[in-house]
């Protein structure tokens, strides 16, 4: 048996089903979270949201027949329906090689960026074949690195598509969106230059593996961990803050703001590549928010320990055990946080009005760049004089 | 002559509030008052009607805030009945002659009663021209047209718009008894 899973469970073989497993979760995230914004923003705003389009209990069936399963639930899919049978229309003086990159150009980084996010813990051993699996699905060492350099290239989506609609307000839109997602992540990657600094790797999977082995304080009844939004709060807020600028989400949600700009950088894009945008759009945000999850919140690392027996220490993740239900614990606790992050993304985007643009490079350039800069030294200079654990290693 | 205003910086105190405190200009209470108010209204009830299940006529919805009708609502026309079922118009033209969108036709025929001279033969009134003014029940000297609350009442078809004395006298039969409150 174990010598036909160490065959089955070759490198490629593994990779190829975490890739498949990754890119399906995150494909089927995205119309819960269409889902979830739609009526998260209906009830905030004293509306009921879609409800018509849902499943239907068969009227055959006595008593429940006719009661309306989850209502509204199917609105995702009745959208993409819709979206498929859209007429395309393609400008005239569109650039027609830019116009079919962009949609792609937008997708492609986000999706390619994902795989260095570790959803799980990093040694399972595969159906006890004492092959350990790394919950993610690309393990190098340098995955933040690799993982900022490509998640960057979706502005090239956007600009792309913007430049090639052939139209002012889609260009205008686009030279905003590049300028503000440029601008953010400066002060996005100097606020993670500080976590690295505390952690002393630039290993996503260490990082967690940081966060879940150490103890941040221990207050006696419970020991809080070492997540690093109580060792860098400041960075977990500039991090926070820039998270909302680089997935153009209201409060900066300049490169689609409708009333300057009609649609934004897609505003002549109209059925499938429309869709594929949103697509990039939505899996765009689920990258952050994993993102901001591995590094300030633990990543799948459970708030308390096993130790912790009186409270629910059986759902708790032990950072150094392998069996299966270890793993699938650390990959539920993940998601949780991630999906958490998620609603206070959409939250914030039905409370908070927009920013102007001046605004929103006046608060880029002029506070939370040298706030994540000073951060950083001061980051230095504790680490450099207390060495906590995790550096020098 | 008054002097020339001295140029302020854009940023001035301009004398109508106050300068900003720094918990002010970082936003951060704000901002959580916003997703607290947020995340109240969450949990309010929605004002949401379900317009074609739950009509605004609906009962049970009556006590709703939104989705009821005023009672002062000018809807559709009724023709009242008397006493002993029978039309109380009494054909005198004084509504055709008042409505201003010239709406309404009436023919005059005989009464085969006693108590008055004649009753309208053909009483029709064009839905479509229709401005909801009011002006016919004001001019009603027999109290015989009134307006109800009666909000909806699609057709298929641009003919069945225009109603007939029929339709006019059953129609809503609970709004026989005067429903809007009169001046």
């Amino acid at each position: 048996m174990n010598s036909v899973l160490q065959f089955l469970f070759t490198d490629p073989v593994i990779g190829l089903v975490k890739g498949l497993l990754v890119i399906g979760v995150v494909l089927q995230i995205v119309p819960l979270l269409i889902y979830l914004e739609r009526k998260l923003s209906a009830y905030m705003q004293g509306r009921l949201g879609p409800n018509r389009v849902n499943f239907v209990v068969p009227y055959a069936v006595p008593g429940l027949g006719g009661l309306r399963l989850i209502p509204g639930s199917l609105q995702p899919l009745a959208d993409a329906i819709k979206l498929a049978f859209k007429e395309e229309i393609i400008p005239k003086d569109a650039d027609k090689l830019l116009w079919y990159l962009g949609p792609f150009l937008a997708f492609f980084p986000v999706a390619t960026a994902l795989a260095f996010i570790p959803f799980g813990i990093n040694h399972w051993d595969a159906f006890g074949s004492g092959i350990m699996v790394d919950l993610r699905v690309c393990s190098v060492d340098i995955s933040v690195l690799l993982l900022f350099a490509i998640s960057s290239l979706g502005v090239y989506g956007i600009a792309a598509g913007g430049w090639g609609s052939g139209s002012k307000y889609p260009l205008m839109a686009a030279v905003r969106a590049s300028a503000q997602m440029i601008s953010y992540e400066v002060a996005m990657g100097i606020a993670v230059l500080a976590a690295m600094a505390t952690v002393g790797s630039v290993d996503l999977q260490q990082f967690v593996v940081h966060q879940a082995t150490n103890q941040f304080a221990d207050l006696g009844l419970f020991t809080v961990p070492n997540w690093l939004v109580f060792s860098q709060p400041l960075a977990a807020l500039i991090f926070l803050v820039a998270m909302f600028a680089e997935n153009n989400r209201l409060p900066f949600d300049m490169p689609e703001c409708e009333p300057e700009l009609v649609g934004g950088f897609h505003t002549e894009y109209s059925g499938l590549k429309f869709a594929l945008f949103f697509l990039g759009e939505y899996a765009a945000m689920i990258l952050m928010c994993s993102l901001f999850v591995t590094i300030f919140l633990g990543g799948w690392a459970s708030f308390w320990g096993p130790d912790a027996w009186w409270v629910f220490g059986w759902v708790a993740v032990d950072p150094y055990a392998t069996d299966g239900i270890n793993a699938i614990l650390s990959h539920l606790w993940f998601m949780g946080k991630v999906m958490a992050l998620l609603t206070f993304q959409i939250w914030i985007r039905w409370t908070l009005p927009r920013f102007r643009y001046d605004q929103l490079m006046n608060l880029g350039w002029k506070v939370l760049v040298p706030l994540a800069l000073g951060n950083l030294v001061l980051t230095a200079i504790a680490c450099y004089f207390l060495n906590p654990i995790g550096v020098g290693q | 002559m008054s002097a020339p205003e001295t140029p302020q910086p854009e940023d001035a105190y301009d004398g109508d509030h106050p300068p900003m405190t720094a918990s002010e200009k970082s936003y951060i209470p704000s901002i959580v008052k916003g997703i607290g108010i947020t995340l109240q209204r969450f949990f309010k009830p929605n004002f949401t009607v379900q317009y074609p299940e739950v009509g605004p006529y609906d009962y049970a919805a009556q006590d709703r805030a939104i989705g009821e009708v005023n009672p002062r609502h000018r809807g559709e026309h009724i023709l009242v009945k008397d006493e002993q079922g029978r039309e109380k118009c009494v054909a005198c033209l004084l509504c055709m002659a008042a409505c201003p969108a010239l709406c309404i036709h009436i023919e005059p025929e005989p009464a085969p009663w006693d108590d008055r001279e004649r009753r309208p033969k053909v009483f029709e009134i064009d839905m479509l021209r229709c401005i909801y003014c009011g002006f016919c029940e004001e001019a009603c000297p027999c109290d015989a047209i009134r307006l109800t609350p009666k909000l909806y009442t699609p057709t298929t078809s641009r003919t069945e718009r225009v109603y007939d004395k029929t339709r006019l006298l059953e129609n809503n039969p609970e709004a026989q008894v005067p429903q809007r409150p009169r001046k």
